[in-house]
């Protein structure tokens, strides 16, 4: 075989191989909509398990999510202001962190991390009830395992994500008013005020649409990958590990494709 | 015994990948009786426990539960399939993030619609049966290896099963312990007449709660019948089984050697 086909080779296999893994994070979350429209017992005790897994990963994460969203909310400040200050420019600062904040770093800062404390915890969660035989006993006492473990995370995370990325956007803007009040010649009222004044309702909705799109993601990656994991508590970090980083980079592509097409239909209107 | 068995395999095999683990296993198991499937590590005894609750799907052959074939079952008959069965699993499979009493509260929880406290009571009264009362609220992280298993005992009774499968029910505990739990197989034999399916190497035990024994050897059955029948049994695997009598592979290996050294 010629160099060029072996490399068509690696290039078709890593295809297919990625259309597969998509193909089975789609067939994970269709079960789970299958399931959560079953029988009212059933969706009842799946409610519960869903408030269950959003208290969680969901309130969890706030605290993390607030200091690490405000300290971006500071940084963007001052890199903005770096360049502003040359251009006389200050008071764009505020439009500055809010408009990043709200359209892309918030929603991106409370996806990674929420992989990093729900995503890798869903997949060490399965993928050791696996080498237990847990998922076995499920499945012996006709319970799915899809229905009884994967559909509530996708519906917690669903709704936690966009809660989480509101009050991330807050803390950012917060973050920046920080150092508008103390770098830059703002009261903290004018902050606000000039933050309100550049952003419209479009940004923070794209941001709360895409975090959407990322809690199903980040739920889909971490389940798949506890479900495919081998016999061992070493296969069970590689399937956690595996689950990080897999989300990151889906994560970061759906951002991209999303960003695209709201760039696409922002520009015709 | 003219009735239709309970369960059913019929040249049964099961491969992992390349290597068969067994080959061809026919088996009739009947309603109110105890098989105990007994053999050594990597006989295939699990891999035929498996089978039989549908956990593993055969390569060929067929697994009848009650008349539906597992192969082909629909995941609907499957599911009814399952709940008139009830396995305990060797190492108890607790779910983690639940209570004992939660673990065993799930199937009624799930499949019944009880109201809560109906099932509070069922599920205290299936732990004393188990000796286990009052320990409903422990994590199955705080029990010992022994109480596990009784827990998933309790589990696996929950839902009144027709069939319980027990997986190595006695396999490492400590002498009394393990008495406890054959004279606890042995309380829900006189019972409830179950059928129950026991798969174990523990020799004592097994001759102890079977009506029936299964000698199961590299992946086909070597002996079937009445444990007294086959405490006679003159074939030689058998023998060497209740024997206790070590594989003679590394002897080969000596002989083959000296064969060479002595020849020269």
């Amino acid at each position: 075989m010629n160099p060029a086909m072996r490399y068509l080779v690696i290039v078709g296999d890593a295809s297919e191989a990625a259309f597969v893994y998509t193909g089975g994070l789609a067939q994970l979350f269709y079960r789970s909509v299958l399931a959560l429209f079953a029988s009212p017992l059933k969706r009842g005790r799946s409610l519960e398990r869903a408030i269950h897994q959003a208290k969680l990963g969901g309130v969890g994460a706030v605290p993390i999510i607030s200091l690490i969203a405000f300290f971006i909310g500071v940084i963007l400040a001052l890199q903005g202001a770096y360049e502003l200050r040359t251009l006389g420019a200050m008071q764009l600062v505020a439009s500055l962190v809010a408009i990043s904040v709200t359209r892309e770093l918030g929603p991106l800062i409370t996806a990674i991390v929420v992989i990093g404390r729900s995503g890798s915890a869903f997949a060490a969660e399965i993928a050791t009830m696996r080498v237990t035989e847990e998922l076995d006993a499920l499945e012996t006492m006709a319970l799915n395992p899809v229905t009884f473990l994967v559909a509530p995370k996708f519906l917690a995370m669903a709704l936690m994500l966009p809660c989480l990325v509101i009050w991330a956007d807050l803390m950012g803007v917060l973050g920046g008013s920080f150092f508008g009040v103390l770098g830059a010649n703002f009261t903290f009222a004018s902050y606000m005020t000039a933050t309100r004044d550049a952003l419209v309702l479009r940004d923070v909705m794209t941001g709360l649409v895409k975090s959407i799109v990322f809690g199903l993601v980040i739920t889909a990656v971490g389940c798949q990958e506890g479900f495919s994991t081998g016999p061992g508590a070493e296969e069970v970090g590689k399937s956690t590990t595996r689950a990080v980083v897999i989300s990151i980079f889906v994560v970061v592509v759906v951002d991209l494709v999303f960003t695209a097409l709201f760039y696409a239909t922002q520009g015709a209107a | 015994m003219t009735d239709a068995p309970a369960i059913s395999a019929r040249a049964l095999r099961v491969q992992f990948g390349e290597r068969e683990v067994l080959h061809g296993v026919d088996l009739d198991i009947y309603r109110g009786e105890t098989v105990v499937i007994l053999g050594g590590s990597g006989s295939g005894k699990s891999t035929l426990l498996r089978t039989m609750v549908g956990l593993e799907k055969p390569h060929s052959g067929e697994v009848r539960i009650g008349g539906v074939d597992l192969a082909t079952a629909s995941e609907r008959e499957m599911d009814s399939v399952r709940r008139k069965i009830g396995l305990a699993f060797q190492s108890g499979a607790l779910i983690g993030s639940l209570t004992v009493g939660e673990n065993i509260s799930l199937p009624l929880l799930e499949h019944t619609g009880l109201n809560p406290s109906t099932i509070d009571v069922m599920v205290r009264i299936k732990l004393e049966q188990v000796g286990l009362s009052g320990f409903e609220h422990y994590m199955p992280s705080q029990l010992s290896g022994g109480m596990k298993k009784r827990a998933a005992f309790a589990r696996a009774l929950s839902m009144d099963p027709e069939i319980l499968f027990f997986d190595e029910p006695s396999a490492g505990l400590d002498p009394i312990m393990a008495a406890g739990i054959d004279n606890l197989i042995l309380n829900l034999k006189e019972a409830y007449s179950m059928t129950m399916v026991v798969v174990t190497h523990e020799l004592a035990s097994a001759f102890l709660i079977a009506d029936r024994i299964v000698v199961l050897d590299r992946g086909s059955i070597v002996a079937v019948g009445p444990a007294k029948e086959l405490r006679e049994s003159t074939h030689p695997r058998v023998r060497q089984f209740l024997d206790r009598v070590p594989d003679s592979d590394s002897d080969d290996e000596v002989d083959h050697l000296r064969l060479f050294t002595e020849g020269a």
